[in-house]
């Protein structure tokens, strides 16, 4: 008993510093020497000021602005609507608004839950709302899961293809670039399956829009 | 469904089959004390290691010896965990390692959560960017992670040691099964999956969190942390804790639809081996087989509904008009709580991955998967770790299945039930029945006394919303008995009313019975099952006769799956009829 004690108690602090301490910052040494932007978070920056992060979904949506010209509030948290300049992620439900990347969680909405089928419907009305004015024929049925339905992580920096094909549309418009061009970006910035055939086609939205940006900015 | 769905879950079982045969090899070699490819790198480490912790390693314990080291080790382990997280913001802790001020949770939290990791659960009521510091991750989840581990590996080792021992009543030296453990086996392997991952993207750093400011005007403020080194070992370990919140779904701990394949295989690569392993210290390959097929066949049937179910979609959307079918570009399905990148398939897989094994990493929301996908791993974790299970915990889970299978057998020929040449005797069934029944027990004792008192009902976020609210409290209870992890993410154990823990509070009633529940549930089946190996240990082989009943053939394991399948409906099927079997047969919402 008593070695096993003796034996337990230096294997703790042995191991704690060996497993806790060597391991990772082994890893972090190695990992910021071979991969600094992967290990890094793969950061994002225009004109020498970080955007965001390319793994990390964000919201396109802008500050509403009062009569005086400053960011709207009610109860602290800013008033927002879709810049529909830009690609708009997947809707987010993250505390403290959406996107927030320093808390992420899970929604939690219930396959059987009267207020997930309320969220989805709202979801579907808003994005109906934004879409077809640029869109006439769009329909409900037209419109994919991934627009109306909050990710895992809330966190999710892509949109299915069949997505953004729609909000092609609204982008071409307010940019008054064709629909060729901007579906051209689309097709470019959508990432191919892992290894060509795991997991999902998607579209990296954060990408895609700093793209349009410097789209715009060359054609004028 | 789309057929690369498809593809990508068979061509998963390949590799994962093609990975894990020679692995077991090189366990069985490590753990027979034989020469290894990296003993000449290992070999002085291992030595260092014994005299560091004055360990006898040549000694050989019997079952109680060897248990007793387990428990004090564990219990040293669990002490040293709760100082370190109750510790994280005092005086003596560098900045660095804790960049934003984060305070201790408070003491009921931190019982649940040193006990989740000390027994390799990894259940969290905490959320990791909001509550740990780094300090408290490396040295004090990380570590654990490890160890639980190692833990449950050796007491696998130490029972397929007693089944197959000729002489004695040694199972082993818990302190050299230990330190090869973590030397031989997972540090090579620990190593080399974190540069993997950080290579696709996880990150590794100390930056304090960072702020951007976005194109369209909004700031955004974004988790930072060492997060690959220890998601690694989360992952090898079948421990399942996230370094952040939402675990393997936070795109910085599964970046790409590459690093999720990956994290898959490296969750089931040991368990796998280890069946393998078994077949070869057997001295009888086939019978590693057979457990294989067995688990596999029960794999694959719950993919295969999980996958279907989720590509239905579920009702609220169908309510809310939503269409769910494949289309052009779009993935269909139940996308609620699902990341584009993995889609439908990668995310089924995924969540059958974690809830067979006990890991219980999760990478999409499974409160929010269909009633019937929903019902998938409910049913994985009824089968007890049988299926693959935790690293270690799910070997000797099966095997205290396959004696009770080769008993049941027995009584149906006839004949005195006998496995490898050992008779089996009254002492090892009890044993074996014992420990079998011990996980169910403490799941149902537990959702039972959580429904039915008011401040069990206190953490459900479903109340009143039908059957989701008793799948929530049936799960986290179910989740914790199995040492899985996973959770029905609803359920809440903590109130964090801002980042930091400034006011906040654990709900003692939720914390303290999971955390009882995970430690009975870990440490009385080790027991039981160190117990059988101590038992069958000193027993005389006698060669098999004719009218011996094999245990490396097709009727073996159709005999084992339905032994498994028939303990877990009995004990569980009242249960899950209350919960996701009534979700998943209406289209009614609540």
């Amino acid at each position: 008993m008593r070695r096993d004690i003796v034996s337990s108690l230096i294997g703790i602090v042995v191991l704690t510093i060996l497993l806790g301490l060597v391991y990772p910052l082994v890893i972090t040494g190695v990992g910021q020497v071979a991969f600094p932007g992967n290990a890094n978070g793969q950061k994002v920056y225009v004109n020498g000021k970080l955007v965001g992060s390319k793994l990390i979904g964000q919201s396109f949506a802008r500050p509403v602005l009062d009569k005086q010209g400053k960011a709207k509030q009610v109860e602290g948290e800013l008033v927002t609507e879709p810049d529909a300049r830009y690609f708009q992620s997947r809707p987010s439900a993250t505390e403290g608004g959406a996107y927030n990347a320093a808390a992420s969680t899970f929604s939690n909405r219930g396959p059987n839950d009267k207020a997930t089928e309320e969220a989805d419907a709202e979801n579907i009305k808003a994005y109906l709302e934004l879409e077809r004015p640029y869109d006439p024929s769009l329909t409900i049925a037209q419109i994919p899961v991934d627009a109306v339905n909050t990710s895992a992580s809330n966190l999710d920096p892509e949109i299915s293809p069949a997505n953004a094909r729609i909000q092609a549309h609204r982008v071409a418009a307010k940019r008054e670039l064709s629909l060729p061009v901007v579906d051209r970006l689309v097709s470019k910035y959508t990432d191919s399956r892992g290894l060509g055939f795991s997991g999902e086609v998607g579209v990296n939205v954060l990408e895609l829009n700093l793209a349009l940006d410097r789209t715009a900015a060359g054609s004028r | 469904m789309t057929l690369a769905g498809w593809f990508t879950i068979v061509l998963f079982v390949v590799i994962l089959t093609a990975l894990a045969v020679p692995l077991g090899t090189y366990m069985a070699r490590v753990y027979r004390g034989e020469r290894v490819f990296l003993t000449p790198i290992l070999g002085g480490p291992e030595r260092l290691l014994h005299r560091v912790l004055r360990v006898d390693a040549g000694r050989g314990q019997d079952w109680k010896s060897y248990a007793k080291s387990l428990l004090v080790f564990s219990l040293a382990g669990w002490l040293a965990l709760y100082v370190i997280l109750r510790t994280q913001n005092a005086f003596f802790v560098p900045h660095a390692l804790n960049p934003l001020g984060y305070r201790s949770a408070p003491w009921n939290v931190t019982f649940n959560t040193v006990s989740s990791f000390v027994t390799n659960t990894n259940w969290q009521f905490y959320s990791g960017e909001t509550t740990m510091s780094y300090l408290s991750q490396m040295i004090g989840l990380t570590v654990q992670n490890w160890l639980s581990a190692g833990v449950g590996i050796i007491v696998a080792v130490a029972l397929v040691r007693g089944i197959v021992s000729r002489s004695g009543d040694s199972v082993g030296n818990f302190w050299q099964d230990l330190v090869r453990t973590i030397l031989y086996v997972l540090a090579p392997l620990s190593v080399l999956a974190a540069l993997v991952l950080v290579s696709q993207g996880v990150i590794q750093n100390f930056s304090s969190y960072l702020t951007a400011h976005t194109i369209t005007g909004l700031t955004q403020s974004i988790a930072m942390g060492p997060a690959a080194s220890q998601l690694a070992i989360k992952m090898l370990g079948t421990n399942g804790g996230g370094f952040f919140n939402v675990n393997s779904a936070h795109p910085f701990e599964n970046p790409t639809a590459f690093t999720n394949f990956f994290e898959m295989l490296l969750v089931l690569s040991i368990p796998a081996a280890l069946v393998f392993m078994y077949g070869r210290m057997a001295g009888n390959r086939r019978q590693g087989h057979a457990i294989y097929g067995t688990m596999m066949v029960m794999f694959l049937g719950a993919v295969i509904v999980a996958y279907v179910a989720e590509a239905h979609g579920s009702p609220a959307q169908h309510a809310a008009g939503l269409h769910t079918h494949v289309i052009a570009g779009s993935t269909g399905g139940n996308m609620e709580g699902k990341e584009q990148r993995f889609g439908i398939a990668g995310s089924a897989l995924f969540d059958v991955v974690t809830t067979v094994t006990s890991c219980g990493a999760v990478n999409s929301a499974i409160e929010s998967f269909t009633g019937i996908g929903g019902a998938v791993p409910f049913a994985n974790l009824s089968a007890s770790e049988t299926i693959f299970g935790g690293v270690g915990t799910g070997l000797y889970s099966i095997l205290l299945y396959v004696l009770l299978a080769v008993f049941i057998g027995g009584l149906m020929v006839g004949r005195t039930p006998e496995w490898l040449g050992k008779k089996l005797e009254a002492r090892e069934i009890k044993l074996a029945g014992l420990g079998i029944l011990i996980t169910p027990l403490a799941a149902l004792f537990a959702t039972a006394l959580a429904v039915a008192t008011r401040s069990g009902r206190a953490s459900i976020s479903a109340l009143g919303k039908g059957p989701q609210g008793f799948s929530e409290t049936f799960y986290a209870y179910l989740s914790q008995a199995n040492n899985n992890g996973s959770a029905f993410a609803g359920y809440a154990g903590f109130i964090q009313p801002v980042a930091g823990n400034r006011g906040a509070h654990g709900v003692t009633f939720a914390d303290l019975l999971g955390g009882l529940v995970m430690l009975f549930a870990r440490f009385a089946p080790i027991l039981f099952a160190l117990a059988v190996a101590g038992a069958l240990a000193g027993k005389r082989v006698t060669p098999a006769g004719l009218g011996t009943m094999r245990t490396d053939n097709t009727t073996f394991v159709v005999l084992l799956i339905g032994v498994i399948i028939l303990v877990g409906a009995l004990t569980f099927f009242p249960a899950l009829l209350l919960g996701p079997v009534v979700q998943g047969l209406t289209g009614h919402l609540y």
